[in-house]
């Protein structure tokens, strides 16, 4: 049985790097008691694939992990059973069964929303200027970034993999940008890159730590040509009664 | 949520963050503002080192089901963290609250190896608290020094408000209840320290006073005032199954060296090798019941999610449920994912039987130790070992199908000749040649492999060898030479790899195992110089010690390459560790007529571990 689980990963939690992360949910499975299945050979390990990782420094309320099990409690126990012997920072969010036929999340993952703030003292000062000049910047055809490459320094459009970028205010307030973008196998592009994209293009530098960035939902791209169909990845799995 | 005391901006400049964020699995979590005592407690190298020791998680364990306590982490920051807490004076702190160690009531260092002396000054330096217990003041933590080298504490007696002598599931209660009784009187850290040193197995140094002879050597070491004892015993827990285990043991995010849950089997060792200072210090031999083991292993791995169990003691196989405990391993957790993962194991049908069982054959290699290349030279330092029980079970593992082999050897050992260096490579070759006779040729899977290799002879306090000569670094090197010229020759050479440890940093840990409180200011002095991290290989800068010595007219050979007579008083000697300076003394006279010493279970020898009452004295009627 093909089981998604959302997570999120807030607070200190942002500096655990990808692979501990899969560590940690190994171990959570078993301190969980999760019937998960493992694989066969001399030294099995537990059917379990995650979506996209999340670079080190970035919160994120839309992680996703596929485990296999052989049984399983309802959704709602699962939930509460999983919570329990988690640490500060980490808390799964659904945990939804898929069809049996499901891809892995990781093949799937097409665009993820982020929501990026400035660190306080790095905020441009012309905030109002600053988000009037974003409808512009994506009217372009294109928008050529230099990546660096192991063979030195290559131009790329980014354009085409920036679904979204504007301006929002939290709750609390504060002046955010929520962004859009590619992500996954085929194409990924991570906000920063696209904010350093702008700001070079109004002549200002994106400094060292400058942004806040926090990952607010990843999604599947159901339409097969044409207009992208964006759906969330929690949304491919039905709850256990 | 819970702050943290680096910024963003730190944390994602250093390499692993996540050694300075705590927050983990397990961690203890209360109220500083409800408890009587904080308590950092201090394991002074990196994390993943530090969070691999047992015994800090034992006590961490302890001190927390105390409500009146709250016992937190601290371990050495990593040089590029070093750096910029001193550039922007950001005081170290304990991982869990992550508030300034300046301000816990207690630091406790665990002391596990010579070569982390100068992580010691640098956790009091970014703690912000004096270097010298001397200009310590009333509001500055009281540092506690405790583990294996707070038997020969005198090195780092200046740096020490008091050391804990002995295992720490004994005293501690008691210490932090003075400490309780002594604030709520308002009274000072002198009056505190001062009734602390009248408790069993606390030596506060500052009380003691020592005069030393016109060659060098300690003429007395007495108590400065009235009231504090002249020998300080060690604290030991007489029943292992009474004392608690860690039933929540804190599971990092990153590896760290021991990722798994650690089942301590039993304390002690009944083997008596001379060499070895765990094997005398830890006397007698304590098991745990196999049912205590059992209901913790179960425990631990359920609420760890750990993948891996393994046991841990000096001599594994001498644990009398070793059959039972591995067998109740396997069947209850190994079809769950659970790797069980074996202590050295005296090799025999039963061992490579349940080796096979829990590890793949072809990854893993078999362990010996024979410490020595000769017979002779083994019953000089007591090791049981016969070649003939090494090529025995070498046959036997070569037939299961492992075609690895490490053989551990000692060079610069009392007594030793060309010969016994010679045997190394000797006994080496015939480890290999057991293969090519046992194994027909389309049974063989490539070479066998036999890997030797050698580490330099430190002789330790409160070993029969703590009268023994040590030798120069050029010495240990000329040893190594011999060796490795001798496996060239051999037949099976290419079979065969040898490889020898770092030669200056073992003459050092001599200076500082055997040191006594003059050593101290060389310690003090490497450190201003920028010695850190002297056990890892890289950061070791032997030059760096050498002017240090130097500077501080300390001389090396003193400590090292001296001969000391029988009757010389040693800067430990008022510790009482449970086996007495006769015994040692008789053990030293037999290691230099080449005479065998049998176990503790064959027979008692008479070394004094006795008068605690417990453990394997206590096995037989007679």
């Amino acid at each position: 049985m093909k089981i998604r689980i959302k997570f999120a990963k807030e607070g200190a939690m942002k500096f655990i790097g990808h692979l501990d992360m899969m560590r940690f949910f190994q171990k959570v499975m078993r301190r969980a008691q999760v019937d998960i299945r493992y694989s066969e050979g001399f030294s099995p390990h537990q059917i379990m694939s995650f979506a996209a990782p999340l670079g080190v420094g970035v919160t994120s309320r839309a992680e996703y992990v596929d485990i296999e099990v052989l049984s399983t409690d309802s959704s709602e126990k699962m939930l509460q059973r999983l919570n329990r012997v988690l640490t500060e920072g980490v808390e799964v969010l659904s945990y939804k069964r898929l069809p049996d036929h499901a891809a892995a999340a990781m093949s799937v993952v097409a665009a993820a929303d982020y929501t990026i703030r400035f660190r306080e003292g790095y905020e441009p000062e012309d905030w109002p200027d600053f988000v009037r000049g974003l409808d512009e910047f994506l009217r372009q055809d294109s928008i050529l970034v230099l990546k660096k490459t192991k063979k030195g320094e290559r131009s790329i459009d980014i354009r085409p993999w920036i679904y979204k970028l504007e301006k929002d205010i939290s709750e609390d307030g504060i002046n955010q940008l929520k962004i859009r973008v590619a992500a996954g196998s085929a194409a990924n592009l991570k906000p920063e890159l696209v904010i350093q994209a702008y700001m070079e293009s109004r002549g200002q530098k994106l400094e060292e730590f400058a942004l806040l960035i926090h990952r607010d939902e990843v999604y599947a791209n159901r339409a097969e040509t044409g207009k992208p169909d964006f759906c969330p990845l929690e949304q491919m799995g039905e709850n256990i009664e | 949520m819970r702050k943290l005391a680096l910024s963003d901006e730190i944390l994602l400049s250093v390499q692993q963050p996540v050694r300075y964020i705590g927050g983990e699995v397990n961690m203890c979590i209360k109220n500083p503002s409800q408890v009587d005592i904080r308590f950092a407690m201090c394991f002074p190298d990196v994390y993943e080192i530090g969070m691999s020791h047992l015994g800090m998680q034992i006590l961490y364990d302890m001190f927390n089901r105390r409500d009146d306590v709250y016992c937190e982490r601290v371990f050495s920051p990593w040089t590029d963290l070093d750096k910029v807490m001193r550039q922007n004076q950001i005081p170290l702190f304990a991982l869990e609250s992550q508030d300034p160690v300046k301000d816990f009531d207690f630091l406790g260092i665990t002391i596990q190896y010579e070569m982390c002396y100068t992580n010691i000054l640098q956790v009091l330096d970014l703690s912000q608290i004096p270097l010298h217990g001397a200009d310590r003041k009333d509001g500055d933590p009281i540092v506690i020094g405790g583990g294996p080298c707070a038997y020969n504490p005198e090195p780092l007696a200046d740096f020490f408000d008091l050391f804990y002598i002995g295992e720490g599931e004994t005293q501690y209660d008691t210490l932090f209840d003075l400490y309780k009784e002594i604030r709520k009187s308002g009274k000072s850290r002198r009056d505190f320290l001062e009734e602390a040193a009248k408790l069993p197995g606390i030596y506060v140094p500052m009380f003691y006073h020592v005069t030393y002879k016109e060659d060098g050597t300690i003429d007395s070491f007495l108590p400065n005032q009235d009231g504090i004892p002249k020998t300080i015993s060690k604290e030991l827990v007489q029943n292992l199954d009474d004392a608690t285990y860690i039933a929540d043991p804190i599971v990092p995010f990153i590896k760290v060296t021991q990722d798994r849950v650690v089942l301590e089997i039993q304390r002690g060792c009944i083997r008596g090798c001379r060499f070895c200072q765990a094997g005398n210090i830890y006397r007698p031999l304590r098991e745990h019941s196999l049912e205590y083991l059992k209901n913790y292993a179960r425990q631990m791995l359920n609420s760890t999610g750990h993948e891996e169990i393994s046991l841990s003691s000096l001599s594994s196989s001498d644990y009398s449920c070793l059959k039972e405990l591995v067998t109740f391993l396997i069947d209850e957790f190994h079809g769950k994912g659970v790797n069980i993962s074996l202590p050295s194991l005296r090799i025999d049908a039963f061992s490579l039987d349940v080796m096979s069982k829990v590890q793949d054959v072809k990854k893993s290699s078999l362990t010996f130790a024979p410490e020595a290349g000769t017979q002779r030279l083994r019953d000089v330092i007591n090791k049981g070992l016969t070649e003939e029980v090494i090529l025995r079970g070498a046959a036997e593992a070569f037939h299961g199908g492992w075609n690895r082999v490490k053989l551990y050897f000692m060079l610069g050992l009392p007594t030793e000749t060309v010969e016994d260096r010679e045997g190394i490579a000797l006994l080496a070759e015939k480890v290999a040649e057991t293969f090519y006779d046992e194994i027909p040729k389309e049974k063989r899977h490539g070479r066998v492999q036999v890997l030797a290799s050698s580490s330099f002879f430190v002789p330790k306090p409160f070993t029969p060898f703590q009268w023994a000569a040590m030798c120069t670094g050029e010495e240990f090197l000329q040893r190594a030479y011999t060796v490795k010229d001798k496996f060239k020759e051999m037949k099976n050479k290419k079979s065969l790899k040898y490889t020898y440890h770092d030669a200056d940093v073992t003459v050092l840990e001599g200076v500082l195992a055997r040191g006594d409180r003059r050593v101290a200011a060389v310690i003090e002095k490497a450190y201003e110089k920028g010695a850190l991290y002297d056990s890892w290989t890289e950061y070791f800068h032997n030059h760096i010690w050498m002017e240090a010595f130097e500077e501080c007219g300390v001389d090396i050979a003193f400590y090292t390459t001296r001969e000391r007579s029988i009757d010389e008083v040693f800067p430990w000697d008022f510790i009482d560790a449970g086996v007495t300076k006769e015994f040692l003394k008789r053990e030293w006279e037999n290691a230099m007529k080449g005479q065998v010493t049998p176990n503790c279970r064959q027979q008692c020898s008479g070394c004094g571990a006795r008068s605690y009452k417990g453990g394997v004295c206590f096995e037989n009627p007679n």
